[in-house]
């Protein structure tokens, strides 16, 4: 039977939403004080959810232990305490948590030890977050 | 069509493991859930049934009848006890989250499918806030 086991981690990380495609004023205007030179910090929590057939033998969509490794290793290690401008996933673009989401998604899906990837939520805050489901990629 | 969604907590123990297996290969693949005299969790169970709300009373389902389901089908057989020993479907497969959640769909499908106002389109099951499983009846 098809199940979807899904796990939350948290990330501290810092960002400033700002294009140079658009001129300063521009910048202030669309982005308003996430536009402020220095940047600023969130506690993002990311929900990966892996959906795929209970294996018989575990009980399993995807073992707990292995999820995490790979979870730590491609985006925990990655980004958490670090200044999301300076990654190169966001050399060409803003890093929104729209294109973070994306972005988490597309470096987990091939790298789930078992299952697929059904979908990745990040909250940036915990009055907002964003869904980027396998569907919609 | 709405998707109206009740949440109940149980508090259960278990132990993850495999009569199959050699006890080394169940606390390689189990870990710490391996521990034979088990373990426990404050479980959450989220139950989503999906239906038109009706002209009259402006109800997908009556709140306290999906309430009530819940508790006879799942909270009464599973809160402080424990899964392994105490519920009859974890007897021959491990309680795992999504395991669980599987189990809880079946024990409420046919009542809510019998009562033919909605039907049951998600179980979830929290076993801690960081760690949730969902089961949606699909084979």
């Amino acid at each position: 039977m098809k199940a979807y086991f899904c796990r939350r981690y948290m990330l501290s990380a810092s960002h400033r939403l700002h294009t140079d495609a658009m001129t300063a004023e521009e910048n202030r205007t669309a982005y308003g004080k996430c536009n402020h030179p220095h940047g600023h910090g969130h506690n993002y929590f990311i929900e990966v959810a892996a959906a795929g057939q209970v294996d018989s033998e575990t009980g399993m969509v995807v073992n707990l232990a292995d999820l995490d490794m790979a979870v730590r290793k491609i985006v925990l290690d990655r980004f958490d305490h670090a200044n999301l401008n300076l990654d190169s996933l966001f050399a060409t673009q803003v890093p929104t948590t729209e294109n973070l989401c994306r972005a988490v998604f597309g470096l987990l899906q091939p790298a789930l030890p078992a299952g697929e990837l059904e979908w990745v939520r990040i909250e940036e805050t915990e009055n907002n977050f964003f869904d980027c489901s396998r569907t919609e990629v | 069509m709405i998707q109206l969604t009740r949440r109940a907590t149980f508090s259960s123990s278990h132990y993850y493991w495999n009569e199959a297996w050699t006890a080394e290969k169940n606390e390689q693949v189990f870990g710490r859930c391996a521990n034979r005299n088990g373990h426990g969790h404050n479980y959450t169970l989220e139950v989503t049934v999906s239906g038109e709300p009706d002209p009259v009373t402006g109800f997908v389902v009556d709140l306290k009848w999906l309430k009530d389901v819940m508790e006879r089908e799942v909270l009464s057989a599973y809160d402080h006890r424990h899964l392994n020993i105490e519920v009859p479907e974890f007897a021959k497969i491990v309680p795992t989250t999504e395991n669980i959640a599987i189990a809880a769909w079946n024990r409420m499908e046919p009542r809510i499918a019998q009562a033919g106002r909605a039907r049951l389109s998600r179980v979830r099951v929290y076993e801690t806030p960081e760690i949730f499983a969902e089961y949606r009846g699909e084979a």
